[in-house]
């Protein structure tokens, strides 16, 4: 095993005064990892940080052994893919063109895309379930829809490092089990790293390995879903009376939320 | 599915371009045979076609006049139309122009001063205005683009917003200078006709100069098309699919900027051109950067010589301003296709 992505000593502070302090973080190679914690805890910003869409204020970023700002966007976009929560669009794109801009880190200036550009399309694509989708309008797909063309286009970057932010949000149950489930797949079988911003404590407890907890800016609790899914932690970092009992057929927490008393 | 290689769209572009530079050739104050220009050009290319048998006016007007003027216009509506590809997809603004940046301004604010206040000088063709063109929309640019600088990082926003401050007090400020300088008649006359925007090559030799940076640059500009595809999904979406934009950005406002300078500084400022020639190709043939910067700078090249003929044509022997007929012809156009196509290919 060896260290994917570390976060020594990271600070980070937007104008506004919410900051990320003092993270210290190492993800291994192959590691399935959720990001948890209430709105405005910092999730979204530790993966931008993670990415190098921001720059730490404080502290490195390393990735693959050396500092994330000394390695090219264009190398670093073939080893690194994001799934956003959400992705404005300036003008009218067809699904297929969407995705494909997911090779612009494999196009070379002067060139146009290659028959291996376009089989790593349709392949983000079928496993993204949304091959059928391809000549339709990003605008007019629905939520979950968009969500999975996003999916895709991170897939079509070939990445080792998948980063994802919410990706279950937008999704019907179906969907959600089912992206999880690919996302779960391409980690075990293809030993790709996946690092996703979760909401529903369940739903990581099943899919995901390692849980790392964060409240205002900080990293409150870091391990396997039994140490994290702790009653009392949850009530603590989210103010939720929560029930914590085994899962009926698997070797995971299961979370019952307790309505607060009238 | 987009498919990069369109060799239909070129095709028919080039042609409809050869068509309108045989229509600019052939019509003008006075208007010259098909026939005689041909024999001119052949005759004048070493090829024997036997007597000569036209005035030698005509070849004096078709060689030193009409043909630099037919090239000219070409080459600044091919500029104007890729600097406005450019520009729409770096700021991602459906309002972008190849002006926008600040160009207009300082440039019109530089020619106005020449005009006004430095004596003719001239430099392989081109006066004391034409430079000052060229330069004062360069330096505006790269105000500009400090201003939108902060923390190291560019921001798209600023540099739009800033695009707009600038060109609006430099705007002023040529007004101000017009006012306390009151020149001649004549001379604001000559300042007006400018800020209209009409092909001037007053000497074949702007040509080589001109031709060169412009096609130089298109060519260059079509190096970027990838990025500014990219931009589509937003900066950091750009970003994450592993656009340099920091460096992207300065390398496409400084290839707008030269691209746009090359063109004021042979037309003063034509307008509506640069706007609307990349928003109607976008609209016939999709919004792929890598077919639209190319088709754009053929159709702007087409447009452009068709409206110069019919500027100088319509009133001769008098002159009309061309951006006249830049907006006569291309309006009707884009509006067709922009209502045919409803919300489709829609700016967010």
């Amino acid at each position: 095993m060896t260290r994917h992505i570390h976060l020594d000593a990271v600070g980070f502070a937007y104008p506004s005064g919410f900051a990320l302090t003092n993270i210290h973080l190492t993800i291994e190679q192959g590691e399935m990892v959720a990001i948890l914690g209430p709105n405005g805890s910092g999730k979204t910003t530790l993966l931008k940080l993670m990415l190098g869409l921001l720059p730490p204020r404080q502290g490195q970023v390393y990735f693959e052994g050396g500092a994330l700002g000394g390695v090219s966007r264009r190398e670093l976009a073939r080893a690194m893919a994001m799934v956003p929560q959400e992705m404005p669009l300036s003008y009218g794109l067809t699904v297929w063109e969407v995705v494909l801009l997911g090779r612009t880190p494999y196009l070379r200036r002067f060139r146009g895309s290659t028959s291996e550009d376009r089989e790593a399309v349709l392949a983000a694509m079928a496993a993204a379930d949304i091959q059928a989708s391809a000549s339709r309008p990003f605008n007019e797909l629905s939520g979950g829809e968009r969500q999975r063309v996003l999916l895709a286009l991170a897939l079509a970057q070939k990445p080792r490092l998948l980063l994802l932010d919410e990706p279950t949000r937008h999704l019907d149950l179906s969907h959600q089990l089912r992206t999880l489930s690919l996302i779960r797949r391409l980690n075990v079988e293809h030993g790709l790293t996946v690092i996703s911003s979760i909401h529903d404590l369940n739903l990581c407890s099943l899919y995901f390995d390692r849980l790392i907890l964060l409240s205002s800016g900080q990293i409150v609790a870091d391990g396997p879903p039994d140490k994290v899914i702790q009653p009392d932690l949850l009530r603590e970092v989210f103010g939720i009376a929560v029930l914590v009992e085994p899962h009926p057929t698997r070797d995971t927490p299961w979370v019952t939320i307790l309505p607060e008393k009238e | 599915m987009s498919v990069h290689l369109a060799p239909r769209t070129y095709l028919v572009l080039s042609l409809v371009l050869l068509l309108s530079l045989l229509v600019g050739v052939l019509q003008g104050a006075v208007s010259l045979g098909p026939e005689t220009v041909g024999k001119i050009l052949l005759h004048r290319a070493g090829i024997p076609i036997g007597p000569i048998t036209w005035q030698p006016a005509d070849e004096t007007i078709l060689l030193q006049l009409r043909l630099p003027r037919v090239l000219g216009g070409a080459l600044v509506g091919a500029a104007l139309a890729t600097a406005g590809v450019l520009f729409q997809g770096l700021l991602r603004n459906p309002l972008a122009d190849p002006y926008i940046i600040g160009t207009s301004a300082g440039a019109g604010f530089a020619a106005t001063v020449a005009m006004l206040l430095l004596p003719p000088a001239s430099i392989l063709g081109f006066g004391s205005v034409a430079l000052s063109a060229f330069l004062g929309g360069l330096v505006a640019v790269v105000v500009v683009y400090r201003l939108a600088r902060v923390r190291g990082r560019t921001s798209v926003v600023t540099l739009l917003l800033a695009g707009v401050v600038v060109n609006t007090v430099l705007g002023y400020l040529s007004s101000l200078t017009i006012i306390f300088f009151e020149g001649s008649e004549f001379q604001l006359r000559r300042v007006f006709t400018w800020l209209m925007g009409g092909i001037a090559v007053n000497d074949p030799r702007q040509l080589f100069v001109v031709g060169p940076v412009i096609l130089g640059g298109i060519a260059v500009a079509c190096g970027f098309t990838a990025s500014l595809n990219a931009l589509a999904i937003g900066e950091e979406g750009a970003v994450a699919v592993g656009v340099d934009l920091d460096r992207e950005a300065a390398r496409i406002v400084a290839l707008g900027a030269l691209l746009t300078g090359a063109a004021v500084s042979v037309s003063g400022l034509i307008g509506f051109l640069g706007l609307a020639v990349p928003h109607i190709l976008r609209l016939a043939i999709g919004p792929d950067h890598r077919r639209l910067l190319p088709a754009s700078a053929l159709a702007g090249a087409a447009l452009l010589v068709l409206a110069d003929a019919a500027a100088r044509s319509l009133v001769a022997p008098a002159e009309l301003p061309v951006g006249i007929f830049t907006a006569l012809l291309g309006g009707p156009l884009f509006l067709f296709l922009l209502r045919r196509n409803g919300q489709q290919p829609g700016w967010q």
